[in-house]
């Protein structure tokens, strides 16, 4: 069954655009097709295609359901990216549709009805009939389509519908979709639930307003299994973006959820799977029963249906109580996931990582599948030098983690002992030492066969670990003397590794023979460690047991012979709060990357009601939204073939909401009074993310406008954010700003456009507090007595607690009001710090409280007492905040 | 806990975009190829070897077939186990349409390639894998019709992998009992590792409905049941159904009952750990005559019972890679030496059980070896071959019973077949 698709890569002619367009016209529906498949081989390998919007829409009205699917693929891939090309294109579809070209004459006179019917509907005659014709161009048909007889048809719409990013066509989706949402097919349900997450993503609120979360709740109780998974799918990331409770599990919904598992497909079972997880079971006896419910997935072919069965039972599993179930559970477990072992190499790669989780938190569980044994015995003889000594250490952090399986790694390593290859004795050694604190009084009749290959160590690590084990064990071994003497003789030669340890070893020998060869060993040892060797460390060890031993010899004992604690392997262990919350992610990133999922999670909202900034993407942030097309020529917005096709209307590109902050800067009069470098500064882009700015004038009071502002000072200069979100229907545009007469007499001209919308806005005072605000001592002492006392405010700021006085004046400081000096009164701190407002107006602060306790005491004395109130709501912000 | 797939990408081996999908407009194709042409540039570095990588913010998971990368991009914390497995079914899926899947039937087929891309997954969700149910309602130019009137029921139905009103004059089913040895054999002849991997292959051509219940001699069932199971009963030990069995019933009493696909496909695998016995032995003695020549004298013995017999052997014996001038003998089959592989290639057409067969082979070595050579690569023997009409487990089918509404009669075909899967003993 194979296609010849690729002939529709092929022109590669320089006038191929006009040529598309030509053919997208044509009055030949195969002609059309053809076209329109060209269209989309060129958007596959990235040219830009945008400028042939209109015609590749025109054939959006097709029997064909393959063409409509190519034109919606299209649509979406252009609608979202470029929602103000929709308005280009319309203006070229008005022209051409004046005209009445051939064929495609009849739909467009039906689209100008919808037209001429949303005019009057939506907007009451004031609103902007491009705007209008943006908007109904991509929904029209689609929301015919969403009526078709044939449920492919249905459901391909409403899907199509979703995938059209842009804010403004989410309202026209709302009726289809309801009516979708109850549809006679399931494939049309299952289609509109996932629909509905499309739209929450795109505008939360509208989907609570409008009841779509009731209907998808319906849907849970759907009698089509698979209708109810994408339910599920989508109200679990509804929720997982949403504070408040929306999806809660009820024991209702888990019972018929887990009767859907028994026969949605594969995928539902992984979605539902995966949203019961979240389900907490009353009781061990609810665990139980649910337990049982899942069990029989452990043995579906689908490894995502395995792991997500598998984290649901190791989480009920946290409620049982008895024993025997548990063992049972996890004998059950153990089976699947070794044979996940044998699966694809990347899903061994997941299944992995989380059987590493998996085994911190249930150490038994795969206690019994150790079958590598032999294995790492037969790498241990291998050539690679490298590769064995890594077996070596495997065989050995086996032996360690597993009490089970330390028995047969120890027989294991002495048969590698006996092979006598040099490195692969000496790794051994070095295992074996660990082994041996891990499991005291055990298996110390072993070391008369290590001692068999002491001369053969030429290792550091090596040898330090034997002479460790001669020491330790000194009163086992007959000829432990010997032995340690034979390598005293070569002591000043050997790393300082070995030396440390044959110090110690030769402590212990004595401490445990006090006889005459060890008195011998160990005062040349002690001196060789002192007086012979530069090294420290040594030194000072050895000058220690010096002490000690010439002392007290009994108190030497009980240091140097002290009992060990045991040791653990617990490298790779993970803090238990952390394994908890990963076992809960059983399956996903977060359970492979063992992170949790808040460190790599960077969801991002694509659509947010404020379309203002967020259909103008700036590139740092939103460059994500750039379709394969136009990406191959960043910013070619309507090529010119079509732009002279059309002299685009001044105002058209304008009908797009208007851009945040733009106008601001050249509207914004002087700040009279203030000197020129605070006067407010353009700003390039709209608000840095931060807190959102307070509302000043809400969308009810400004027919749909709403503007949002602040002052702030940055980088030393003052800003008067503004957000203005346009939520009318209508275009606004030429905005003008005047400041009422205020304290700081700011102010800004220009005529004002009817209607004028008032607002207030406070002023914060400390945005003025200048960076050269900082006062000597003596200036500050000599200002504060040369103002007179009349020129002293004094206020109680009652809610304000300072609990530490680095972070206040930190705090302070970060705003531009400087330290001077503290003192303490009694229990409490006085502070002095000084600030400067423009024009040179200082302010000399004392502030008085008691650390941890609520209310601080504020008083100031400036040349301008009339400023005390503004100057005391800003220190009360800076502080509570 | 959710989370979903951002985008779909199919690269070429270079990394380049062939076709995406988008599912969430929170990827960039631009960035995704960006990061994955470097990442592909990085070949030997273990971390890039890594099938789930993160990259500022994207989380990418990938999957490679012949020439052609497939990969998931997301933002969220997904699914990683679902997301892999679905880009293998994709692979299932394209391969079903395209009969391979390669750069070159993506291209010739990319209308088709977007409206799968489409159906299979919705706002980064898995939705729909089942590649003959797919043919139903999205088809290939030749045989696209003008328009469809509905989706297959199986689509959204309980039985989503199979359609109803399928008509075969004849109903038959081929039931193929695969079982793959696995076996490591170290130099002195100790068996390091070993496993069974099983696998209940079955072609169905059933009209209708057809409900089917298949007996094996599982020891728990037939232990259940009460009746006596004679020696001949099995364990197995990890069984992974196809997702038309019914697994609580399974659960349940042991009982297998499923509705199967159309077509071919994998009822069941299962495991076996226990220890087997090598079914074909082979030793090598080699003995090198001062670096100028090497004798080599191979027995391979067949460890079966007599009444079987071991077919298509292929058993590959190592030799050093400057070996030239081969002179070999076989007591059975035929042996050359295949100088790409580095070894001598022995196969015998027919190796019945309890036989002994030898090979005897001499090369020359050339006299002079660089002296800081590194040391000989210690490949193992290799064996392949197959055994029909046995299985090492032991299994049996008791019974498959097809059970259809309108009462017709189908007779199922069963046939074992034991192969060799990773067969390597050491020299």
């Amino acid at each position: 069954m194979s296609g010849h698709d690729s002939k529709y890569f092929s022109t590669t002619k320089k006038g191929e655009i006009p040529e598309l367009k030509e053919e997208l016209n044509s009055q030949y529906k195969d002609k059309r097709k053809d076209a329109v498949k060209k269209v989309i081989a060129a958007m596959t390998v990235g040219k830009d295609v945008s400028s042939l919007f209109t015609d590749v829409v025109n054939c959006m009205q097709t029997e064909n359901l393959e063409l409509k699917k190519l034109v919606y693929l299209y649509l979406i891939n252009y609608a979202k990216s470029q929602p103000d090309l929709a308005i280009l294109a319309v203006n070229t579809f008005v022209k051409t549709s004046r005209v009445g070209t051939n064929g495609v004459y009849l739909w467009q006179c039906q689209a100008w009805t919808i037209v001429a019917k949303l005019i009057s509907v939506k907007t009451d005659g004031n609103g902007d009939i491009w705007e209008v014709v943006q908007i109904a161009i991509p929904i029209w048909v689609p929301s015919q389509d969403s009526q078709d007889p044939n449920p492919l048809i249905r459901a391909l719409a409403v899907r199509t519908m979703g995938c059209i990013r842009v804010d403004k066509i989410t309202e026209y989706l709302c009726d289809p979709l309801q009516r979708c949402l109850k549809d006679d097919d399931p494939y049309v349900r299952k289609t509109a639930a996932i629909c509905v997450a499309k739209l929450y993503d795109i505008n939360a609120e509208l989907v609570e307003d409008r009841g779509f979360l009731d209907s998808l709740k319906d849907l849970i109780s759907d009698n089509n299994p698979m209708v109810v998974a994408n339910a599920v799918a989508a109200l679990a990331e509804i929720q997982e973006n949403s504070a408040r409770p929306i999806f809660e599990i009820t024991s209702a919904t888990l019972s018929k959820l887990l009767t859907a598992l028994n026969e949605c497909t594969e995928w539902g079972q992984v979605f539902i799977l995966d949203a019961l997880s979240r389900y907490k079971a009353a009781d061990a006896r609810e665990a139980e029963n649910i337990v049982e419910r899942v069990t029989p997935r452990l043995q579906h072919a689908n490894c995502a249906v395995v792991l997500s069965a598998v984290k649901m039972i190791l989480l009920q599993m946290e409620l049982i109580t008895s024993t025997d179930v548990v063992r049972n559970l996890c004998k059950k477990m153990a089976p699947p996931l070794v044979t996940l072992l044998s699966a694809e190499p990347e899903i061994q790669y997941v299944a992995l990582r989380n059987i590493n989780l998996i085994v911190q938190k249930r150490p038994t569980i795969l206690a019994h599948e150790i079958k590598v044994l032999l294995e790492f015995k037969e790498y241990a003889t291998e050539v690679d030098v490298d590769f064995v000594r890594k077996a070596v250490r495997a065989i050995g952090r086996c032996a360690i983690k597993l009490e089970r399986a330390a028995e047969r790694c120890i027989s294991v390593l002495l048969e590698l002992i006996k092979i006598k290859v040099n490195y692969v004795v000496q790794e051994a050694i070095i295992v074996i030492k660990d082994i041996f604190r891990r499991y005291p009084n055990t298996y110390e009749s072993i070391i008369a066969t290590l001692c068999e290959s002491l001369d053969t160590l030429d290792e550091p690590e090596a040898k330090a670990s034997m002479i460790w084990i001669i020491g330790e064990y000194a009163e086992r071994i007959d000829n432990a003397d010997e032995l340690l003497e034979s390598f005293l003789e070569s002591f000043p030669e050997e790393p300082p590794q070995v030396q440390l340890q044959l110090l110690t070893a030769t402590v212990k020998l004595f401490l445990k023979k006090p006889t005459e060869g060890p008195q011998q060993m160990i005062q040349a040892v002690l001196n060789n460690a002192t007086v012979e060797t530069d090294n420290p460390d040594l030194r000072d060890r050895a000058y220690i047991y010096w002490r000690l031993l010439s002392i007290d010899p009994e108190a030497a004992k009980d240091v140097v012979l002290a009992e060990k604690p045991v040791i653990t392997d617990d490298s790779n262990q993970l803090d238990p709060s952390l394994l908890d919350e990963l076992l809960a992610n059983i399956a996903t990133l977060s359970s492979v990357y063992h992170k949790p999922p808040e460190a790599f999670v960077t969801r991002v909202k694509t659509v947010s009601q404020r379309t203002e900034e967020d259909d103008y993407p700036d590139g740092s942030e939103a460059g994500y939204a750039e379709s394969p097309a136009h990406a191959a020529e960043t910013g070619a917005l309507p090529p010119s073939s079509s732009a002279s096709r059309q002299p685009a209307p001044a105002q058209a590109p304008a009908a797009a909401p208007p851009v945040a902050a733009a106008p601001v800067p050249d509207l914004l009069g002087d700040l009279i009074g203030l000197d020129n470098s605070n006067s407010l500064v353009p700003v390039d882009q709209p608000t840095p993310a931060g807190p959102p700015l307070p509302v000043l004038l809400p969308a009810s009071k400004g027919q749909g406008l709403q503007i949002s502002a602040q002052l702030v000072r940055r980088d030393g200069q003052i800003f008067y954010s503004m957000l203005f979100e346009n939520n009318s229907q209508s275009l606004l545009d030429g905005f003008m700003i005047q400041f009422n007469k205020n304290t700081f007499g700011l102010a800004a001209g220009g005529p004002l456009q009817q209607p004028v919308w008032y607002f207030n806005d406070k002023i914060p005072l400390h945005v003025f507090f200048a960076e050269d605000g900082r006062m000597e001592r003596a200036t500050f002492l000599e200002t504060w007595k040369s103002l007179p006392d009349s020129n002293e405010v004094l206020k109680d700021l009652p809610g304000v607690v300072i609990n530490s006085v680095e972070a206040t004046l930190d705090k302070l400081a970060a705003s531009n009001m400087f330290f001077i000096a503290k003192r303490k009164n009694a229990n409490q701190e006085v502070l002095y710090l000084s600030a400067k407002i423009p024009r040179g107006i200082p302010f000399l602060i004392e502030l008085t409280a008691a650390l941890g306790v609520p209310g601080v005491k504020c008083a100031i004395k400036t040349p301008s007492p009339e400023m005390a109130p503004l100057f005391f709501e800003a220190i009360e912000h800076l502080l509570k905040s | 806990m959710s989370g979903a797939a951002s985008a779909l990408f199919l690269l070429d081996i270079k990394g380049r975009v062939l076709i995406w999908r988008d599912y969430r407009g929170d990827v960039s194709a631009v960035q995704a190829e960006r990061f994955f042409t470097k990442l592909i540039e990085k070949e030997g570095d273990p971390q890039s070897q890594d099938p789930v990588v993160y990259d500022n913010g994207v989380t990418y998971m990938f999957i490679q077939h012949n020439n052609v990368y497939l990969m998931m991009a997301t933002r969220q914390n997904c699914n990683a186990a679902s997301l892999l497995f679905f880009l293998h079914r994709v692979v299932d899926v394209f391969k079903h349409y395209f009969e391979e899947l390669e750069e070159e039937s993506l291209r010739d087929n990319f209308v088709v390639v977007y409206e799968l891309l489409d159906e299979i997954m919705d706002f980064g969700y898995p939705q729909f894998t089942e590649a003959t149910i797919l043919t139903e309602y999205i088809k290939t130019d030749a045989y696209r019709m003008e328009v469809t009137q509905k989706p297959p029921m199986a689509v959204t139905n309980a039985v989503s992998w199979r359609s109803e009103g399928i008509v075969y004059k004849k109903n038959e089913v081929f039931l193929d009992v695969v079982e793959s040895v696995n076996m490591l054999v170290n130099s002195n002849g100790q068996i390091i590792r070993s496993d069974v991997v099983g696998a209940l292959k079955m072609r169905t051509y059933l009209s209708g409905m057809p409900e089917c219940k298949l007996g094996l001699n599982d020891r728990v069932l037939l232990e259940a049941q009460g009746r006596t199971t004679k020696g001949k009963a099995i364990d197995l030990d990890d069984i992974k159904f196809h997702q038309c069995v019914r697994l609580a019933r399974f659960e349940n009493d042991r009982t297998i009952s499923f509705i199967p696909p159309d077509g071919s496909f994998d009822l069941m695998t299962y495991r076996l750990s226990a220890q087997v016995k090598p079914l074909i032995w082979v030793e090598a003695q080699i003995e090198r005559h001062s670096r100028s020549r090497i004798e080599m004298m191979v027995k391979s013995r067949s460890q079966f019972k007599e009444r079987s017999t071991a077919t298509n052997v292929e058993i590959e014996v190592p030799v050093p890679s400057d070996a030239t001038n081969p002179n070999i003998r076989t007591s059975m089959g035929s042996a050359s030496y295949a100088p790409e592989k580095d070894a001598l290639v022995w196969k015998i057409k027919s190796f019945p059980g309890g036989k002994e067969y030898m090979m005897r082979a001499e090369l020359t070595l050339p006299s002079i070896r660089s002296e800081d050579a590194p040391p000989e690569r210690k490949a193992p023997i290799r064996v392949k071959f197959e055994i029909p009409y046995f299985t090492v487990s032991g299994i049996q089918v008791r019974y498959l019973k097809i059970i259809e509404k309108s009462g017709y009669q189908s007779l199922p075909w069963v046939r074992y077949i034991t192969v060799a899967g990773e067969y390597e003993l050491r020299m």
